[in-house]
C-alpha cells in the first residue's frame, strides 16, 4: 500500500527552482531516508508533504488525500528542538500538545489525554521525566519527548527533520534504535544531511538535490559492494552511488563507514 | 501608611495597583515567552497618540487610548505575521509616530494644558471609580480567556509551527495576545505610565520564570510578585513623597538585582 505518492512535483521560491520533477512513492512501513546537501531542497519537500508550502505544480497524495487533509495522520518532529529551552513547561505538557483537536474539557486536560501522553512517553523511555521542566533535559532526551509528542496523535506516518543534528553519536544510535522499533507498525521518514548512521537503519533512500534519485537499500550487501572482508566503505563512495556529485564533509579525510555488523 | 488608607484616593490606588499588577503579570508572561517585548514597547508608546486624540475630541482618555493601542496591536500583528523585511524598523516607526500624533493633538487642543508627565510616568493617586471598573473588567476578561484557552495559548507560545500543524489558529492567538497586551498597557498607564510599563511587564516575569515549571504558575507567580512590588513602591512613594510609578519600577529593579545575586550564589 502506498502511503505517500508524489508525481511530477516542482517547486520554486520566487522563480528560483528548488525542486524539479520529483517522483516518489513511499510504501507502508518503509523507513525512508531523505538525504542530500544543505540547500538541496530536502526541507522544502518536507514542507510540501506537510502542507506548509503550497503545491505549485504536480501532485502529492498522503494516504490518498491532499496533504492538509491528512495532517492528523502524520506525526511530525521538527528540526530545532533546542530553541525556547527557557520556556517553563513540563515534559508531559509538551507531549500532550500532540493531541489532535477534538472533544476536550472546558479547562485543563482530559484523563484519557494524560494517559495517552504517558503511554507515548513510556514508549520513548521518558515516562520518568513527565514532571520535569523541558529545559533541564539533554538534547537527546528532548528529541525523545518530541517523538512522544508526535506519537500522541497515533500517526500512520512519522516524519523527522534532522532528528540527530545536535546529539552525540551514542544518543544518535539510541534515537535510531527507537525509530527502528516504531517502524514495526509506522512508516518512518527521516530527513538528514548526515548519512553515516541513517543508512544503516533505512530501507529506502531518496537523494534530493533539486532532482530526486531513489534507491532501495533494504539489502545493503548486494546494493553496495564493500571493501574486502572489512565490510566498510567511505561516505564519498556512498554519495556518488546515491547520486551526489560531491561530498563536502569528507573530501580530504574520507572517514570509513561501517555497515551494521 | 495605615492612616492614609482612610482616604478614598489611597484605597483606589491600592486596588488599582493590585488589579493592574495581576494583569501585567499574566500578560507580561505571554509577552516574554513569545519574545514580544519590543512589540509591547511599541504599543505602549504609540498609545500616547490615542491620549492626544481623546483630549482633542473630548473623549474619555481610557477609550481613546484603548482604541488607538488596539489599532496599533492589530497593525503590528499583521506586519509581523507577514514576516516583512525590516520589521523592527516598522515597529520603531509605529512607536515614535504614535507619540508624535499625541503631542501634536495636545498642542492643537485650545486652552487645555494636559499634564503630559502624568501619562508618561503614571498618576496612581488619581484613579477614579470608573477607572477601577475598567481595570477589573479587563482583568476578568484576561483570566477568562487564559483559563478557557490555556492549551491553545500554551501551544502557540511554545511552538507555533507545530501548533499550526495540529489545527490551532496561530494567527488568531498571536493577534489576541497583542490586543490583550495593548489593553493591559492602557490600564497600566494610570499606575506606572506608558514609558515605565515595559519594566512592569518584564521584571516580575523574569523572576517568575526561574521559579516556575509551567506557564500557568509563571503567570500566577509574576502576578503576585508584581503586586508586592507595586505595594512596596506605593508605600515608598507615600512615605518619601516620590513619584509612584518610578518608585514601583525602582523597587522592581532593585529586587531583580538582589534576586540575580542570590540565585547566582546558590
Amino acid at each position: 500500500m502506498n502511503v505517500i505518492e508524489i508525481t511530477n512535483l516542482s517547486f520554486a521560491y520566487e522563480k528560483e527552482p528548488v525542486l524539479e520533477q520529483i517522483n516518489l512513492t513511499v510504501k507502508k512501513r518503509d523507513f525512508l531516508a531523505i538525504i542530500g546537501p544543505n540547500g538541496g531542497g530536502k526541507s522544502t519537500l518536507l514542507k510540501l508533504i506537510l502542507g506548509i508550502n503550497p503545491i505549485q505544480s504536480g501532485s502529492i497524495k498522503v494516504l490518498g488525500r491532499r496533504p492538509k487533509e491528512s495532517l492528523r495522520n502524520i506525526g511530525y518532529v521538527p528540526q530545532n528542538t533546542n530553541v525556547n529551552t527557557d520556556f517553563p513547561i513540563k515534559v508531559i505538557e509538551v507531549a500532550m500538545m500532540g493531541h489532535v483537536e477534538g472533544k476536550r474539557p472546558l479547562f485543563g486536560y482530559g484523563k484519557d489525554e494524560v494517559l495517552c501522553a504517558m503511554g507515548a512517553l513510556e514508549q520513548v523511555g521518558m515516562a520518568d521525566f513527565a514532571q520535569t521542566k523541558i529545559g533541564s533535559l539533554s538534547g537527546g532526551q528532548r528529541q525523545r519527548v518530541m517523538i512522544a509528542r508526535a506519537l500522541c496523535a497515533h500517526p500512520k506516518i512519522l516524519i523527522l527533520d534532522e532528528p540527530t543534528s545536535s546529539i552525540d553519536i551514542t544518543g544518535q544510535r539510541d534515537i535510531y534504535e527507537l525509530l527502528k522499533e516504531l517502524n514495526k507498525y509506522i512508516t518512518v521518514i527521516v530527513v538528514s544531511h548526515d548519512i553515516s548512521v541513517i543508512l544503516e537503519y533505512a530501507n529506502k533512500a531518496a537523494h534530493v538535490n533539486k532532482t530526486l534519485s531513489y534507491h532501495d537499500i533494504s539489502d545493503k550487501h548486494s546494493t553496495f559492494h564493500t571493501h574486502g572482508n572489512n565490510e566498510h566503505f567511505c561516505e564519498i563512495e556512498l554519495l556518488q552511488m546515491l547520486g551526489s556529485e560531491q561530498c563536502n564533509t569528507c573530501k580530504e579525510d574520507p572517514s570509513p563507514w561501517r555497515i551494521k555488523p | 501608611m495605615i492612616e492614609a488608607l482612610q482616604f478614598d484616593f489611597m484605597q483606589h490606588a491600592l486596588l488599582a495597583g493590585i488589579l493592574v499588577s495581576f494583569a501585567a503579570g499574566i500578560i507580561g508572561s505571554l509577552i516574554v515567552v513569545n519574545r514580544m517585548v519590543f512589540l509591547a514597547g511599541g504599543i505602549a508608546h504609540t498609545s500616547y497618540g490615542g491620549i492626544g486624540l481623546a483630549v482633542y475630541f473630548g473623549l474619555p482618555i481610557f477609550l481613546g487610548a484603548s482604541l488607538f493601542a488596539v489599532g496599533a496591536a492589530l497593525l503590528i500583528a499583521t506586519l509581523t505575521l507577514k514576516k516583512r523585511h525590516r520589521i523592527d524598523t516598522f515597529i520603531g516607526l509605529i512607536w515614535a509616530v504614535g507619540m508624535a500624533i499625541g503631542v501634536i493633538f495636545v498642542d492643537l487642543t485650545p486652552g487645555y494644558n494636559v499634564d503630559l508627565m502624568s501619562y508618561l510616568f503614571g498618576s496612581i493617586l488619581a484613579v477614579s471609580t470608573q477607572d477601577l471598573y475598567f481595570m477589573g473588567a479587563l482583568l476578568a476578561m484576561i483570566l477568562l480567556i487564559v483559563t478557557l484557552r490555556y492549551r491553545d495559548i500554551l501551544a502557540v507560545s511554545y511552538d507555533s509551527e507545530y501548533a499550526g500543524l495540529r489545527g490551532v489558529n496561530v494567527r488568531f492567538f498571536y493577534t489576541l495576545t497583542l490586543v490583550l497586551s495593548a489593553l493591559t498597557v492602557v490600564i497600566a498607564i494610570k499606575v506606572v505610565g506608558l514609558i515605565l510599563v515595559i519594566a512592569m511587564l518584564t521584571i516580575p516575569v523574569y523572576i517568575a520564570e526561574k521559579l516556575s515549571s509551567s506557564l500557568f504558575s509563571m503567570m500566577f507567580i509574576s502576578g503576585t510578585i508584581a503586586t508586592l512590588f507595586t505595594l512596596a513602591g506605593l508605600w515608598l512613594s507615600y512615605s518619601y513623597d516620590l513619584t509612584s510609578g518610578a518608585s514601583i519600577i525602582m523597587v522592581s529593579a532593585l529586587s531583580l538585582g538582589v534576586f540575580l545575586l542570590v540565585s547566582k550564589k546558590s
